[in-house]
């Protein structure tokens, strides 16, 4: 178990350090994710009256938008610098493997994530705590990217890539996506919701379900 | 290598059609008309049965794709695979049967209802299916991501059914087993039996034909691979 948890340590490590060093995923994730607050103000034109309605649905696609483009990067550079191979050679159980990138791609999003919502609430006059938005984010960020690890692993290794893994996770991830944005409606005043607790179960068990099962499929995605 | 019809085939064949004509007369001819919805009501027997076939065709992949990893025999994933063809091509037909339906009943082709939504994400699932297969690089891959997909997919099914239903539902309640005012005229559910056993023999006929035709193009491919060996050998020397 110990060796399993400093297999798994190590490769997180391995991914936070060459994030630090080049900074990639979490800056233009970052200014992704900003993009997209601003475009859909632009498409919606969210007034004092419907900002409820408009503000957590902006907040999850940009949300899921930017963990579907830091998901493919993942892979494509463990993939297109040989990496993978090292990390298949290495004497660890492949789980470990795919918690270890997991977890990265996991911090990545959460990183984003703790940045943008304090712009969310400046741009759609929101509170500037949502905690019950905030717990929603984590479980629901945890759940994409719990079956995203396991799809972009597949999706590097085809002839479509970047195009497939879209395709591929935003059906399976539609729980996640709704819970979400019904969650964070009812944080942000729409009363008519009742309460987010089921929505949090919802996604909780959805979490506990598909890492289990990504992480008993996984060898099957990385076997060359 | 496969003959061009089994006895089995044949047989099957038969079965299927004796007992889609006799569904057809059923839901043509000899069940009475409905009282509220007349003749709109009779495509209910084309699109539960279709519906039936569906689900039936998507757990033949999750079973496919289950024992192919665990055994890794290609004929599981060819079960699999033909299974998902054949699932997707039916949930489209139930969208579609569905929607000509609630044109006069509802006055919309289109609902955002529970299982309406969760059909239309059951459909993409399962045309993302097919879609890693047909992308993967080489045949022994396209197995293994169609079964990790066909096991994904299978259990997100239920998830994503819950979290839809917690809005409002428009679809009909079951008329099976659904609260104390179902139930259905008892011609109405010998229409409907027959109907779902005309389907079944069909989505068996067409797995069976789907899966002989897959084995074959394998074969084929085999060949051709040996062909260009041997030719290239030829040229070596």
């Amino acid at each position: 178990m110990k060796a399993f948890l400093s297999a798994v340590a190590a490769i997180v490590d391995k991914d936070l350090r060459t994030e630090l060093r080049t900074k990639e995923i979490v800056t233009s994730l970052l200014v992704f994710v900003l993009l997209v607050l601003f475009i859909f103000n632009f498409a919606f034109e969210p007034r004092a009256e419907t900002i409820a309605l408009v503000a957590p649905g902006v907040l999850w696609v940009a949300f899921v938008f930017a963990g579907m483009l830091g998901l493919n990067r993942s892979f494509v550079m463990e993939h297109d610098r040989g990496c993978m191979e090292g990390l298949m050679l290495c004497p660890v159980d492949r789980s470990a493997i795919y918690l270890g990138k997991m977890v990265g791609n996991l911090a990545f999003m959460l990183v984003v994530e703790v940045i943008a919502f304090p712009f969310f609430s400046i741009f759609f006059n929101l509170p500037l705590l949502l905690p019950g938005a905030y717990l929603m984010a984590l479980l629901g960020t945890l759940g994409f990217a719990g079956v995203g690890t396991l799809f972009s692993a597949m999706s590097v290794n085809t002839k479509a890539r970047e195009i497939l893994l879209p395709l591929l996770l935003f059906p399976i991830v539609v729980p996640v996506l709704i819970a979400g944005v019904k969650a964070t409606a009812i944080v942000v005043g729409d009363t008519s919701g009742g309460s987010i607790w089921p929505w949090v179960r919802l996604v909780a068990a959805f979490d506990a379900i598909f890492l289990i099962i990504s992480s008993l499929t996984f060898e099957f995605a990385i076997e060359q | 290598m496969g003959k061009a019809a089994t006895l089995t085939d044949k047989l099957l064949g038969a079965s299927t059609l004796v007992v889609m004509g006799v569904t057809l007369y059923l839901i043509f001819m000899w069940v009475p008309m409905d009282a509220e919805q007349k003749d709109a009501q009779r495509i209910f027997y084309f699109h539960v049965p279709m519906a039936w076939v569906a689900f039936l065709a998507f757990f033949g992949v999750f079973v496919g794709s289950v024992v192919y990893l665990w055994k890794r025999d290609v004929a599981w994933d060819r079960f699999a695979y033909c299974s998902g063809e054949i699932g997707v091509v039916f949930t489209f037909l139930v969208l579609m049967t569905g929607s000509i339906w609630a044109k006069p009943i509802w006055g919309a082709w289109w609902t955002w209802d529970p299982r309406l939504t969760t059909t239309a994400m059951l459909l993409m699932i399962y045309i993302s299916y097919l879609l890693i297969r047909a992308y993967a690089a080489q045949d022994a891959q396209a197995a293994r991501f169609g079964a990790v997909v066909g096991i994904v997919g299978f259990v997100d099914v239920p998830i994503v059914y819950m979290s839809i239903r917690w809005w409002r539902t428009m679809h009909p309640a079951p008329v099976i087993g659904g609260g104390p005012d179902s139930g259905l005229d008892v011609t109405m559910l010998a229409t409907l039996l027959v109907s779902v056993l005309a389907f079944t023999l069909f989505y068996l006929l067409l797995l069976r034909q789907r899966m002989a035709i897959k084995k074959m193009e394998h074969e084929l491919e085999g060949m051709r691979y040996e062909l260009e060996m041997e030719d290239a050998e030829k040229w070596a020397i």
